[in-house]
């Protein structure tokens, strides 16, 4: 059991979270952050497997990981 | 559950200012890790450079000083030796390092001062406009070099980590990439190892890290990792150029 949560508003949209994901479950959301941009997020949390590759390439320290 | 990835200690909370997707907030965190990892945070200096990591002393939580444009070695230098007690880094960019700054870092690695520099390499001038830099690819457009960089008239790029290692007196000379998550663990191995080296007192270290600009090349920031990966290491081949246990290159 793992999850992955995402601090919305230090989110800038740049997806190389989305890219790097090896279950493919990051999007970016519809909505939109106080900055302007479209945050990433996980709807299906319990596809994570906490390998972290997501955080580990986030270059705005967006996400953190519990396993 | 347990967290597993989380904020590191050494970087402060606020935003950053760089743009989206822009692989300094990676390398950032690399070094808050490392800082943290050895618990040296409350006598860790950083010295800041002239470049869009002007800013640098904003997001390090500790203590930092900012220096003129390329002068950061030779002020850590300073600092190094007046407080010999200090974990003293500078983190500078191509533009900083390679161009305006290349007298003081090569006397400062020939002194072996006892300093940890991190080089972020893009190939491009990035806070003034993507202009050519001395590490600028043949052939690459920059707002300088229209047509592509022009080695008859411009020269190639310039390879610090291979320049330096022709030098006797530094101790740790490595060059690694933040691609793609593999390469990011080699990465912060890398600057830890740099940090370990100075705890130690060993010696002058540095990594070179190379790093995207999305803007000023004008990609995604997804296509700009291909473009490293495709384009930049073929050019800066990655590896450990010096170290005083082994050489893997």
């Amino acid at each position: 059991m793992a999850k992955v949560t995402f601090n919305e508003e230090r989110c800038k949209g740049c997806e190389i979270c989305v890219s790097v994901c090896p279950k493919q479950i990051i999007h970016m959301a519809d909505r939109f952050n106080s900055k302007g941009y479209r945050p990433a997020e996980v709807i299906e949390q319990d596809k994570c497997i906490g390998c972290a590759f997501c955080a580990r390439m986030c270059p705005d320290v967006v996400i953190e990981v519990y396993k | 559950m347990k967290q597993v990835f989380g904020y590191p200690e050494s970087l402060q909370t606020r935003p950053n200012h760089y743009c989206p997707g822009c692989t300094h907030g990676i390398i950032h965190r690399l070094v808050a890790e490392a800082i943290d990892e050895l618990q040296v945070r409350e006598k860790a200096i950083a010295v800041a450079p002239v470049g869009c990591a002007v800013l640098a002393y904003n997001y390090f939580n500790c203590d930092a000083q900012q220096a003129a444009h390329g002068r950061a070695p030779a002020v850590a230098t300073g600092i190094k030796r007046a407080l010999p007690d200090r974990i003293v880094f500078t983190y500078q960019g191509d533009g900083d390092l390679a161009s305006i700054g290349m007298a003081e870092i090569v006397h400062a690695a020939n002194r072996g001062e006892n300093i940890t520099v991190i080089f972020v390499n893009n190939a491009i001038y990035g806070m003034t406009g993507g202009q050519m830099a001395p590490t600028t690819l043949p052939g690459q457009k920059t707002t300088t070099s229209p047509y592509g960089r022009d080695t008859a008239t411009t020269g190639y790029p310039i390879q610090v980590c291979e320049m330096l290692s022709t030098l006797k007196a530094p101790a740790f000379i490595a060059r690694v990439s933040v691609h793609d998550p593999k390469n990011v663990l080699k990465a912060k191995e890398a600057i830890k190892k740099a940090f370990e080296y100075q705890v130690n007192g060993k010696g002058f270290t540095l990594v070179e890290v190379l790093s995207t600009c999305p803007t000023n090349w004008g990609m995604t920031p997804v296509e700009a990792l291909k473009w490293l990966e495709n384009n930049m290491i073929p050019a800066f081949p990655l590896g450990t150029f010096r170290s005083l246990e082994e050489v893997s290159k």
